[in-house]
């Protein structure tokens, strides 16, 4: 039977603190396989964050997702979507954060709240392309400077 | 003249960076100015390949991952499909895949405290402990038919039941296996060269540790408890009774003293889930063509790395849409230019010792 | 390689001889541990696998103090540049094991970023499959190994400089 928000208290919680301060900043709360996710505007992802971060305890970044999605530029314009997987320790509490990214658009760098993500956001520049601005130093991290392409991009073929 | 600073590169090509991992250091005379690591040089495309891969044919490239416990990656990707499916695998093979995951553990912290000892100069330990590690391997040959990549856990289960002859080497090892890590920590802890050489060596700050992402031994050398199997726990760990190894200092002898404790502790585990072991299924049935509902999910184990992670999502098709791990040594090597400003060059080696990364995690 | 076939003055056959039997006993590996497989060599050089039985005990961190390259592991774009300079930093005579999959043809990544086998970078006399050969089978490899050195001829190289490689 599918799993309620109301059934994990904490997480409720969350969600709710989050709409409280950000109303109409959080576009989409969602609450599949016991993990909530929130989709916020770019323009309000460092607050967002800063507010999980500092008001809400989650003081680990445990991980930076990107994702190309095609299709889905013709139905909202927007390829591409970066998850910040965020951690509270302790108290085992997880949440994921949701930006849709546009071809070309850049994207703030949150090293300044989560120093982890220095690396995390390089990785994903190498393999999609997107850019962070304030980054303090965004360059390829696996492949050759002199590389052409962002492999994990949809239309990137597998041989290269 | 008078020379200042010189910038220094050690690799890809270097016996003690465990690895193609290649570092661009800047030192004044010996002392640590500024370290860069450059990575990329194993990096093999895995989550492109994945991409074009079923479910299943993703289990054994996940071995290739963290190549010293390749158990972990699998269990850490199988966990998270399985969650993706909503399937629930029978208790015996949640305590059949503790044990491997535990003997796996095992194997690794030896290897590495192998791999340590040998870049510090000890190199008696290198051959000790790879002659222990020899052991838990055959058990794995034993068991799965592979020694190294072992593809031990697979959807749904695990591909064999333990028997007797496979739990008859399991009990040899848990009687054995203290003994020569006595042996071991004989030669280390309280030898001269090895504390001054370790002892307030590469130290960082709990909260540095967790603003840089550090998980594993080396977050628990500095005083943080967090150990996933403790707070998120998976397979039924929460049946078994453990410690979780904290040392306060955060240098490398506390990692050290931190990885050698876990060992012991693994045999702890390892003896009661052997001991608690209830007749039944070691795997469900899985459809031979699986296809997931569209869905994604983000799950992460203890490995003996660190926080190891993957995030998959599924769009319907029996080939995932993205898979993303999350690659303890990768977020800990961010932390080696903090942990080693200010110190001596040869003190460089034996920090990126203890961190324990793998580049096959790290490169992906 | 020269099968044998044209006759030789007996000295030079008997030169050929210890020469090669100083060879292939005493082989130092330059071990490019690159991948999984650098663990299953250095299982190998352990003590219950022991390469010290075959006089490779002596892995060598230079290159230019070994002479035989076991490439272990997987060969990234990124990487060859570096494994070709290693391999010209090699003194004469070298020989070069490809050890494991990888190695070999690439393994089971045929993605953009990995070399589809070390042989188009460096050129190679023992291919050894596997994923990861296990430590028998990398010594059964090294066996053969000794043989092809066995039956090669050293001296021939005084008369002509060409004559151990064309590669």
């Amino acid at each position: 039977m599918p799993e309620e928000l109301a059934d994990f208290p904490a997480l409720e919680h969350i969600a709710g603190s989050l709409q409280d301060r950000f109303g109409e900043a959080i576009a989409e709360t969602s609450f599949e396989k016991r993990e909530l996710a929130v989709k916020v505007r770019t323009a309000d992802l460092l607050a967002v964050l800063e507010f999980l971060r500092s008001g809400l305890g989650f003081n680990a970044l445990n991980d930076m997702i990107g994702l190309d999605h095609p299709p889905r530029a013709e139905e909202t314009g927007k390829r591409f979507s970066i998850l910040y997987q965020l951690y509270k320790f302790p108290g085992g509490l997880r949440v994921r954060v949701v930006i849709d990214v546009d071809e070309g658009e850049p994207v703030p760098s949150v090293t300044s709240i989560y120093r982890s993500a220095d690396w995390a956001e390089r990785e994903i520049f190498d393999m999609f392309g997107i850019r962070f601005s304030g980054h303090p130093g965004l360059r390829r991290i696996y492949l050759p400077d002199d590389f052409e392409g962002h492999p994990l991009r949809k239309d990137f073929p597998l041989g290269g | 003249m008078a020379f200042k600073e010189i910038e220094l590169n050690m690799g890809p090509q270097h016996p003690s960076t465990h690895g193609v991992l290649r570092l661009k250091l800047s030192v004044d005379n010996e002392v640590v100015l500024a370290i860069e690591p450059v990575i990329g040089y194993l990096h093999r495309g895995m989550e492109k390949l994945w991409e074009s891969l079923t479910y299943r044919q993703i289990v054994p490239l996940t071995d290739r991952l963290d190549y010293l416990a390749a158990v972990s990656n699998n269990l850490a990707y199988v966990l998270a499909v399985e969650k993706l499916m909503g399937l629930e695998v029978p208790p015996r093979a949640r305590y059949i895949r503790v044990i491997l995951a535990e003997l796996q553990r095992l194997a690794s912290h030896l290897a590495w405290v192998g791999f340590m000892a040998n870049d510090i100069g000890a190199m008696t330990v290198l051959l000790y402990s790879f002659e222990d590690r020899e052991d838990i391997l055959d058990i794995f040959e034993a068991y799965v038919g592979a020694r190294l990549t072992v593809h031990g856990v697979r959807i749904g289960g695990v591909p064999f039941d333990l028997d007797e002859q496979v739990i008859g080497m399991i009990r040899r090892v848990l009687d054995e296996t203290p003994k020569k890590v006595a042996d071991i920590e004989k030669l280390l802890n309280d030898n001269r060269i090895w504390l001054h050489r370790t002892r307030g060596v590469g130290v960082i700050s709990a909260a540095d540790a967790l603003g840089l992402g550090l998980t594993g031994p080396a977050l628990r050398a500095t005083g943080v408890a967090w150990d996933i199997r403790r707070d998120l726990p998976y397979s039924s760990y929460e049946d078994f009774e453990f410690d979780v190894p904290v040392r306060p200092g955060g240098d490398v002898y506390d990692r050290y003293l931190v990885r050698m404790e876990e060992i012991r502790q693994s045999l702890r585990i390892v003896r009661q889930a052997l001991g608690r072991l209830r007749p039944g299924e070691h795997r469900v049935k899985v459809p031979r063509v699986l296809k997931i509902p569209a869905g994604e999910v983000f799950h992460t184990i203890e490995a003996p790395k660190g926080e190891l992670g993957f995030y998959i999502r599924s769009n319907g098709t029996d080939k995932p849409e993205r898979v993303k791990m999350k690659s303890p040594s990768f977020i800990n090597l961010q932390s080696l230019e903090r942990m080693s400003k200010g110190y001596l060059f040869s003190d460089v080696v034996g920090i990126l010792g203890s961190l324990d990364i793998v580049l096959g995690e790290i490169d992906k | 390689m020269t099968d044998g076939t044209e006759r030789q003055p007996f000295i030079l056959t008997r030169a050929d001889h210890l020469i090669t039997w100083a060879q292939k006993n005493s082989l130092w590996p330059f071990g490019s541990g690159l991948a999984c497989c650098a663990i299953e060599m250095i299982a190998t050089a352990a003590a219950r696998y022991d390469i010290a039985r075959f006089g490779m005990e002596l892995f060598r961190a230079s290159p230019r103090q070994a002479d035989l390259f076991i490439v272990a592991g997987t060969v990234t774009r990124k990487m060859a540049p570096s494994i070709r300079r290693l391999w010209e930093q090699m003194a004469d005579p070298k020989w070069v094991v490809a050890m494991g999959n990888c190695a070999v043809s690439g393994g089971p990544f045929p993605t953009y970023s990995v070399v589809q086998g070390v042989d188009q970078v460096i050129p190679v006399d023992v291919h050894i499959a596997g994923c990861p050969p296990t430590p028998q089978g990398l010594l059964h490899g090294l066996m053969i190994l000794q043989q092809k050195i066995a039956a090669s001829h050293p001296t021939q190289e005084i008369f002509d400089p060409h004559a151990r490689r064309t590669g």
